[in-house]
């Protein structure tokens, strides 16, 4: 937890004349999960999208500030997306797996980024399927529909699939709000086991997610980042209150 | 989960519903404390036995108050404010039980003396006991108006009942010396006024629970209190 892996500064970020970020200030700890807490529309959604330039994609969004990876600002016109994009992968909301076989899905990546040996590849479809606890369970229907798995399955072959490419980060954007119970927990456990690997950034709106898996939480409101702290204090002391009355549900 | 509105209602209810047994339980130790004592001046039997008798009340108030306590944690995973103020009333109700097992230690003892003519008037022990109950009855007000300030004055309280503790040991130990034959009594009393004593850092835990609770900061009893000189043994 020394070391700082995501650092930003003064960014602002505007969907047309919708300002739905302002002035964020933060530092996201390598090898750590941090948990980006809120009501639905504070801008935790849209700050996760800033730090792999998502953003980009989406017609007048504008952005300014400066969001350093590992010292160096990815918002530079230099910056090379697909490479930045495979240092710093996303999971959704939904488990979106490609419609073709759990094996495809996972070699996808590293194939686009030029791999085409077939052992390395069985290799890395192995190793990224044990690091997303779904080999055990698939290894006999590597070559089966990935879509014909259950929504707890798709998610971690999600998981798989983003780090098949041997991401520095990891992003996740609700990943269990689709899952029941047992697939929560697993993914849970997952997040927590990825951390010794990864800098994971979580946005949650299960308070008790945020506060079982995550070393640092950030609150957003309204396009603020109004508190950052340690977990635990997060949780039991939180200096502000605003993130009191939230995350006691006073409000939101 | 203690984030939706609905979830927030019922948990401010049962919040109150705790709050209002845990101050039940605050006033049932008040009355074992001055029972006894009233019980120990008035060499009232029948009133000691009632405060004995008492306990079992006590005791199970504690356990339901447990009981409630964990429910709600079960139920609504509370964070922040809300769990500290659980966590404090759980720890509450352990000291404030004890409170009450004190109280009836002090009737057990007293029992014991009273087939004999006190060897002393009783001025120091009954003031100690009514010293005891003002800090209750402080640090219950403290709880219930979430007052920092207040649960302070009454960890400073404490200073008072040490010395006449140490004041009794010393009176005791005087009278045990002039006549051998006080020495049964004279223990007795000691034990009583040990029982006191040990009441009021109860008591003075009950502040720190409040401090936290409402500040999210540990503190330390001690540090509201005039400096150490000292054990007084």
């Amino acid at each position: 937890m020394e070391k700082d892996k995501f650092s930003v500064r003064d960014l602002d970020l505007y969907y047309g004349s919708n300002h739905a970020l302002k002035k964020i200030n933060l530092q996201i700890p390598e090898r750590a999960v941090t948990a980006l807490i809120g009501p639905s529309g504070c801008g935790k959604s849209s700050f996760l999208r800033c730090l792999n330039r998502m953003n980009d994609f989406i017609p007048g969004c504008s952005v300014s500030g400066k969001v350093e990876l590992d010292g160096s600002d990815i918002y530079d016109a230099n910056t090379d997306l697909i490479n930045l994009r495979r240092r710093v992968g996303m999971v959704f909301q939904r488990p979106n797996p490609f419609p073709m076989s759990i094996f495809d899905n996972v070699a996808y990546g590293p194939r686009l980024h030029g791999d085409r040996d077939r052992n390395t590849l069985r290799d890395i479809v192995e190793e990224s399927l044990r690091v997303s606890a779904l080999w055990g369970e698939v290894r006999d229907i590597l070559h089966t529909p990935a879509l014909a798995l259950s929504g707890g399955q798709q998610q971690r072959l999600c998981i798989a699939r983003a780090v098949a490419v041997q991401p520095e980060v990891l992003l996740m954007d609700e990943p269990t709000s689709a899952l029941d119970p047992m697939a929560t927990a697993r993914i849970e456990e997952l997040v927590r086991e990825l951390r010794t690997r990864y800098t994971v950034v979580i946005v949650t709106h299960n308070m008790q997610q945020a506060a079982r898996i995550s070393d640092t939480t950030d609150f957003f409101l309204s396009g603020e980042m109004v508190e950052s702290g340690p977990t635990q204090q997060m949780f039991t002391s939180p200096r502000d209150k605003r993130t009191e009355d939230y995350i006691t549900g006073r409000f939101g | 989960m203690a984030n939706s509105l609905t979830g927030r209602k019922e948990f401010d209810e049962s919040l109150l519903r705790i709050e209002q047994n845990l101050l039940k339980l605050g006033s049932l130790a008040e009355e074992a404390i001055s029972g006894a004592i009233w019980a120990l001046q008035k060499q009232d039997d029948a009133l000691a036995l009632k405060v004995i008798e008492g306990d079992d009340v006590l005791d199970d108030l504690t356990q339901e108050i447990n009981e409630q306590a964990l429910m709600m944690i079960a139920r609504f995973q509370p964070v922040a404010l809300d769990l500290r103020t659980i966590s404090s009333i759980l720890h509450m109700s352990t000291d404030l039980e004890r409170i009450g097992d004190l109280g009836s230690g002090v009737a057990k003892v007293a029992r014991k003396i009273f087939h004999e003519p006190l060897i002393k008037p009783l001025i120091d022990i009954p003031r100690m006991g009514e010293r005891i109950r003002e800090m209750v009855d402080g640090a219950l007000k403290a709880f219930m108006n979430r007052d920092c300030a207040l649960a302070r004055e009454v960890c400073a309280m404490d200073d008072e009942v040490d010395d006449l503790d140490r004041q009794i040991f010393r009176e005791l130990l005087m009278l045990m010396m002039q006549n051998p034959r006080n020495i049964e009594q004279a223990t007795h009393l000691i034990l009583i006024s040990r029982n006191l004593e040990r009441a009021g850092d109860h008591v003075t835990n009950l502040c720190e629970h409040i401090v936290y609770m409402t500040t999210g900061t540990f503190i330390k009893a001690g540090d509201f209190r005039r400096p150490h000189e000292g054990k007084n043994e």
